[in-house]
């Protein structure tokens, strides 16, 4: 009877089929669901509040989108005090991130961060404040929380936060806001493939290497300024230190503007920017308060503070990051080069021209008797003339109010 | 035959009563072109002098800009200059044609000063202290006196230094750079010190002061009433009686028309005047 046990045969192999196949999508199922399905039970639900109505709730979505999700990591991983099957768990802590990433919370700990954190300040950011939770990213994926794209916000979050800044005291006030304006901000914030490259926040201050200005080895501490701005503009470095001022803050003395005295650090602009020019002569002025102060007397000093850049401030005579003194035969106004800075703008001047004392202090007699005994005369010659006149005014208006009065007294016809 | 001006019925001495030409029509234009130059240089050059004020900087950008400003400083300045050569080509020419040199420097109708002016300040003194009639002025009291030779001063020292500053690459041929430094200086001080003054001293002295209140419309109109020549230049009054000559420069009244417009001319001069005076007296003390 072939017939019956061939028949039989076919149909004992079609249900093994059917149940090999049906034993597979259960497994499969089940693998997708992965580990969590326990915790999002609870979890799951957008409106879940714990007991103490903290609302507790995780968007699997989310979770299943992020880099941990993608690597099917079971909730304990991370919230590796909760035991499995016990439930409702109590208070759950902070997520573990040193158990995969040991090294990044080694460093995290000497940051700016991590020290005002072990220092009391709960307001200081931890790991999950710039790279968020379940929704986590690699920091190249344009939705990563540290992505240079989203940096600025992030930072900005606190940094760029009023109420919070006022309240915590944070360092440098709304720096994200002056980021934001700065040249390397809009950079960022208009980017083209060639601004792609400007600077966020984490190029100068570092990110698990952040630390606060006075921190010697922070990458924002005064001494390593030039540095940090090199990484990107390393001519301008090497100019600036061959510089008076470099040069100064080379040396043992130290105290030299470097970078950031000049430009600013959060509200850095072009160069050629109106307001930048226009702001650099308070800027140099907070040393060279004298040369500052005589610069305003004189016509040029006098147009840029109405607000008119066109006309020459500081740097346009003494140069930049190349700036020296004059009695350096290669500075811009040495008596070899004086003339030819001149007439980068005057180009009729001459050598009398060019001996005009752009820096003349009226009040000083050692810089000139002449000017500064002419200067004593108009004095004098103000001085008395209203003195004079003054008094004689006062006394006639007086005199004459009188006399109206007694006029007006007399009868008419 | 002095007659105390205050013994004259005013009812004789209103706006149409009898008239004296005091400035021709030359003398009026050349005080309006001088008028409206130098209010022109005060107002575009006073921002620079105050430029660190929030003031100056939007007054400045309402001028259109340091360069518009600088153009309407050096127009008015060109006009003030060509305005004060004439004057002093048209004195000399005028003295040339009637040969009275002596006159020029030595009369009742030249601005030398003299033993009256002494005598007048001296008396003037003397009444406004209470202490004595008040002197019987000639032609050209000694204020304004002063006030002509302010201007001869004023326009070498600020003309010239302007003109050192206008062209530098002109005069830097021959003049060493420290002389700019001078010019910059006294051509900013001197400036103040005009523009003070004409706009405190001269003022009160030509028009606010209480006879005169708001303004002497005489400068616009060119003809004094016989009330106020009684009053304020009794002594060129005598004179010109004594000389039988008083007729002869006998004026009909300035119609409403000429005395609307001397109104309408110099009260927005006094006004721009003190609101400058204000704007310089904040700025120098904030």
């Amino acid at each position: 009877m072939p017939a019956p046990s061939v028949r039989a045969l076919l149909l004992v192999l079609l249900l093994t089929a059917a149940g090999c196949a049906a034993a597979q999508g259960a497994a499969k199922e089940e693998a997708a669901a992965g580990p969590n399905d326990g915790c999002l039970m609870c979890h799951a639900d957008p409106s879940a509040k714990s007991a103490a109505g903290k609302a507790i709730a995780v968007d699997a979505k989310k979770f299943a989108a992020s880099v941990h999700g993608a690597m099917s990591l079971p909730c304990t991983t991370c919230h590796a005090d909760v035991q499995e099957g016990v439930f409702p768990h109590g208070e759950v802590k902070a997520a573990q991130c040193a158990s995969c990433h040991e090294q990044a919370v080694k460093d995290y700990a000497g940051t700016a961060h991590g020290k005002a954190r072990s220092g009391g300040r709960d307001v200081a950011a931890s790991c999950a404040d710039c790279h968020g939770a379940h929704d986590i990213a690699k920091r190249d994926d344009p939705a990563s929380r540290v992505h240079r794209a989203n940096l600025e916000s992030t930072c900005a979050s606190c940094h760029g936060n009023e109420a919070l800044i006022q309240r915590a005291n944070l360092p440098g006030g709304n720096v994200a806001s002056r980021y934001h304006d700065s040249i390397h901000g809009q950079a960022i914030a208009n980017r083209t493939s060639a601004q792609g490259a400007a600077p966020t926040c984490t190029s100068c201050h570092g990110a698990h290497d952040l630390r606060g200005k006075d921190d010697p080895a922070s990458k924002v501490a005064r001494a390593n300024i030039p540095s940090t701005c090199a990484t990107c503009h390393m001519n301008a470095k090497a100019e600036w230190e061959k510089s008076q001022h470099g040069r100064i803050a080379q040396s043992a003395a130290g105290a030299a503007p470097g970078c950031i005295d000049c430009h600013t650090a959060h509200d850095i602009a072009q160069h050629t920017d109106p307001k930048f020019k226009l702001a650099v002569t308070d800027r140099c002025g907070t040393c060279h308060a004298d040369f500052a102060d005589t610069y305003r007397d004189t016509f040029h000093g006098q147009v840029t503070q109405l607000g008119y850049a066109q006309i020459a401030t500081c740097a346009s005579c003494h140069g930049a990051h190349q700036v020296l003194p004059k009695e350096n035969p290669l500075s811009r106004v040495s008596d070899q080069n004086r003339l030819a800075t001149c007439q980068a703008c005057h180009p009729k001047a001459n050598a009398n021209f060019v001996s005009y004392d752009p820096h003349a202090n009226r009040h000083v007699r050692e810089q000139g008797q002449l000017l500064f005994f002419t200067g004593k005369f108009m004095d004098f010659l103000l001085l008395g003339v209203f003195s004079v006149f003054g008094l004689h005014t006062v006394l006639w208006f007086v005199r004459s109010l009188r006399a109206m009065r007694e006029r007006r007294g007399t009868p008419r016809h | 035959m002095a007659t105390p001006a205050t013994a004259l019925p005013r009812t004789q001495a209103g706006a149409g009563g009898r008239h004296y030409q005091r400035f021709d029509l030359l003398d009026r234009v050349m005080h309006g072109l001088l008028m409206v130059t130098f209010i022109g240089c005060a107002l575009t050059g006073l921002p620079l002098m105050v430029a660190d004020h929030a003031w100056a900087q939007s007054f400045s950008r309402m001028l259109g800009g340091f360069q518009s400003a600088m153009l309407i400083h050096r127009i008015c300045a060109a006009v003030m200059i060509v305005v004060f050569v004439g004057h002093v080509a048209r004195v000399f020419l005028d003295t040339a044609r009637s040969g009275k040199w002596l006159e020029m420097v030595w009369g009742p109708n030249s601005m030398v000063p003299n033993l009256k002016d002494v005598q007048d300040i001296a008396g003037h003194v003397r009444w406004f202290l209470g202490k004595g009639e008040r002197p019987r002025f000639d032609r050209y009291t000694y204020w304004e006196k002063f006030d002509y030779w302010a201007v001869f001063w004023g326009m070498f020292i600020i003309g010239g230094s302007g003109l050192l500053l206008w062209f530098p690459f002109f005069f830097a041929q021959f003049l060493p750079g420290w002389v700019f430094n001078i010019a910059m200086l006294v051509h900013g001080e001197e400036a103040l010190l005009a523009v003070g003054f004409i706009f405190t001293i001269h003022f009160f002295n030509g028009h606010v002061r209480p006879e005169k209140f708001p303004m002497d419309p005489v400068i616009f109109t060119g003809r004094i009433s016989e009330h106020e020549m009684l009053d304020e230049r009794g002594a060129e009054y005598d004179r010109l009686v004594a000389q039988g000559r008083l007729a002869a420069v006998e004026a009909p009244p300035p119609s409403p028309g000429l005395r609307a417009l001397a109104y309408a001319i110099g009260i927005p001069a006094v006004v721009l005047g003190t609101v400058t005076i204000a704007l310089i007296v904040y700025s120098f003390l904030f």
